[in-house]
């Protein structure tokens, strides 16, 4: 070996590891063969998603739904609950606002009487949004109105997959809260009160936030007349992830209570 | 022969031999421009998208909360793109023959989600989590911009490491309460003031933090008195400043 070929060696080597050191540089902590939300992956399903929906029939560990009434808004003979199946209290209601204004108003508007902006932009052409203020959905029991949001009906889509039960209680316990601020006597309102609310514009036709005095809820509000059987309006979709009504609690069973999870503030 | 340098070629010759030493500077200095450059991080570049969504028509002309389509963000570390079916809970009763929706009614009918260009992403190492920065007031346009103003989503931050321990290492500039509306809390604060630019679109009658949020900067302030406030609120939210710069944080 003469001095160049040696030379001619060391450059290769030194060339080689120069290579070698920019094939270090790999993404692949950057991107790791792991399965985060939403992200597609073909190492564990051949569709490319990450989860499996439940299987019907069976029931995921600890999410066992016993408490029918708080989870359907029917009671054991499928008849809707006409009292609340959780403790209706100002936190309660508070979130219930908060919850209504995020998820309701774009259709049925601040005060729930179906004139929220997104019903004026093509909604009513179909069927007019609902509209909490009348006869029939005032005498609703409470378990309709849950239903509702669960399961959706006509032309409105259900809201289950966004809403949790306890949100949904919430938002039902708001509704009444509107319903009654709605028809309420102007005698049984304070005469302070009175006085402010004189000084409002009465009636606003489209949509100004009513300030509403939420304080604890009267008796008379919670516990709705009326008991009609749950009816399946037209059109109802059966969606991939419906919630099948689970089979009645056997009888000594039905007094554990699950957690239902507290409410967040 | 004459010569073939003339005197002045000396100092010609220190100077470029003090460049070549200048060289690695500069170069590091590119370097590091370029990897801040729109280019590399994708600030400011929308990309293309399968529907062209707009969020400053839906969550600001027409006011959806972000709630409404974007579900976990308060609660969870991922915020999460809605699924079709929230889409459709508008669409299948407006603007039913749009073209542009066509690819939102294939994927309702046929399960195939929607495939979005994932705009802000952080390597896979790095553990990001949405609720806790939600649950402490800390707002959606400071991390990704002036969202209400976005027709097609842009990055509105680089998202860069020294970006996420500048407010980390200082939280107490960034922190605010809304003085006009104090019983909010501070997770309600974040959305409150969407509800606000709706009456209200470059945050006149907003404190002094907000109206940067509005013009889509960061809730980012120095004023001596902001930052005491700043403080206190740390405090009051509990947030634990000494550990938020450890590694562990945001690599585990
Ligand atoms: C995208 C628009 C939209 C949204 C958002 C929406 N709804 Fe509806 N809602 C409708 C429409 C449309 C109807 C009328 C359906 C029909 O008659 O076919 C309706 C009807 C109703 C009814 C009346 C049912 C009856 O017995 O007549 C109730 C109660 C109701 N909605 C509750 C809610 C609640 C609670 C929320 C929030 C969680 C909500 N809706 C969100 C569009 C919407
Ligand atoms: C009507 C539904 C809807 C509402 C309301 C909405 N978004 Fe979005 N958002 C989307 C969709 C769909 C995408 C994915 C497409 C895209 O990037 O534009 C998205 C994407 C985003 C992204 C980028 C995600 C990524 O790819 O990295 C951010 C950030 C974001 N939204 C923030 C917000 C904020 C903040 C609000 C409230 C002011 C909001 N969104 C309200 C539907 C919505
Ligand atoms: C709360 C109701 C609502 C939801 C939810 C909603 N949109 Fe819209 N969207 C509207 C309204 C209203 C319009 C415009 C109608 C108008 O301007 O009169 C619109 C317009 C659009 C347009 C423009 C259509 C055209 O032809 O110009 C697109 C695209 C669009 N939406 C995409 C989406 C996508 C994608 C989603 C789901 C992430 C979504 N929207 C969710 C209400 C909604
Ligand atoms: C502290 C900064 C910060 C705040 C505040 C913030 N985000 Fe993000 N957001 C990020 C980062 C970082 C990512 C990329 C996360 C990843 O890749 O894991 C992201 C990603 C997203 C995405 C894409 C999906 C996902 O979760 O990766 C959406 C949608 C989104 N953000 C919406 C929002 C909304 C809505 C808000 C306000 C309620 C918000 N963000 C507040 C930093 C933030
Ligand atoms: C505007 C200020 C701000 C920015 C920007 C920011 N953070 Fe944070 N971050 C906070 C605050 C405040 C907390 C809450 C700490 C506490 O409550 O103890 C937090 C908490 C966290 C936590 C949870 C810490 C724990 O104790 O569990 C993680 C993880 C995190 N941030 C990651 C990031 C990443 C990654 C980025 C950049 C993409 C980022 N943050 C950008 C302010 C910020
Ligand atoms: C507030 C969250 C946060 C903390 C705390 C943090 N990092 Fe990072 N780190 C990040 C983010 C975000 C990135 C990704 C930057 C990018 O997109 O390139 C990153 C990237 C990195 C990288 C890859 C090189 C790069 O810059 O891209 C290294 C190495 C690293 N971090 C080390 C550390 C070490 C060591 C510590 C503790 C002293 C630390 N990090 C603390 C958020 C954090």
């Amino acid at each position: 070996m003469n001095r160049t070929a040696v030379t001619k060696v060391q450059r290769a080597l030194v060339a080689g590891s120069a290579l070698l050191l920019l094939a270090g540089c790999h993404q692949d902590m950057w991107n790791q063969p792991k399965a985060k939300a939403q992200s597609k992956s073909d190492l564990i399903f051949a569709d490319g998603s990450n989860t499996r929906g439940t299987i019907p029939g069976t029931v995921a560990f600890g999410e066992a739904k016993l408490d029918r009434e708080f989870y359907t808004g029917l009671d054991k003979d499928n008849h809707l609950i006409k009292e609340f199946p959780v403790a209706v209290d100002e936190a309660l209601l508070k979130r219930g606002q908060e919850r209504f204004r995020i998820f309701c108003t774009p259709c049925h508007g601040e005060q729930g009487n179906g004139k929220g902006f997104i019903a004026s932009r093509g909604f009513t052409q179909a069927r007019p949004v609902g509209n909490y203020h009348t006869d029939r959905l005032r005498n609703m029991p409470v378990g309709h109105f849950f239903d509702v949001i669960t399961n959706g009906y006509g032309t409105m889509y259900p809201y289950r997959a966004r809403i949790t039960p306890m949100d949904r209680w919430a938002i039902v316990a708001y509704i009444r809260v509107l319903q009654e601020a709605h028809y309420s006597d102007i005698g049984t309102i304070p005469a302070s009160e009175r006085t402010r609310l004189e000084g409002m514009k009465a009636d606003p036709g489209q949509d100004s936030p009513p300030e509403l005095p939420i304080g604890a809820p009267p008796d008379r509000m919670l516990n709705s007349p009326g008991g009609a059987v749950r009816e399946v309006p037209l059109g109802r979709r059966a969606g991939p992830g419906q919630v099948v009504p689970s089979a009645p609690v056997p009888a000594g069973r039905g007094t554990v209570q699950p957690v239902q999870g507290g409410i967040e503030r | 022969m004459a010569n073939l340098f003339k005197p002045s070629a000396n100092s010609a010759a220190k100077v470029s031999l003090l460049s070549l030493a200048g060289l690695p500077v500069v170069l590091f200095f590119t370097g590091s421009q370029i990897s801040r450059s729109s280019a590399n991080t994708g600030v400011e570049n929308p990309l293309s998208q399968p529907i062209p969504f707009s969020h400053q028509h839906h969550a600001y002309e027409l006011g959806i909360d972000c709630r409404y389509c974007h579900t976990g963000v308060e609660r969870t570390g991922y915020a999460g793109l809605p699924q079709t079916e929230t889409c459709m809970s508008c669409h299948s009763q407006i603007w039913t023959n749009s073209p542009l929706l066509e690819p939102v009614r294939k994927s309702y009918e046929t399960g195939e989600p929607i495939k979005w260009a994932l705009v802000n992403k952080v390597p896979e190492f790095v553990y990001f989590n949405h609720s806790i920065h939600v649950n402490r007031g800390v707002s959606c346009n400071n991390c990704h911009g002036p969202i209400q103003k976005m027709h097609i989503t842009y990055k509105g931050r680089n998202l860069h490491m020294s970006w996420c321990l500048q407010c980390h290492s200082k939280p107490e500039e960034y922190l605010y309460s809304d003085e006009k509306n104090p019983d909010l809390t501070p997770r309600q604060q974040v959305f409150n003031f969407y509800l606000k630019l709706q009456t209200d679109p470059n945050g006149q009658q907003m404190g002094p933090q907000e109206q940067q949020l509005a013009l889509g900067n960061e809730q980012r302030t120095t004023v001596k008195d902001l930052v005491a406030r700043g403080n206190e609120l740390l405090k009051q939210r509990g947030v634990k400043k000494a550990q938020l710069q450890d590694c562990a944080v945001c690599h585990h």
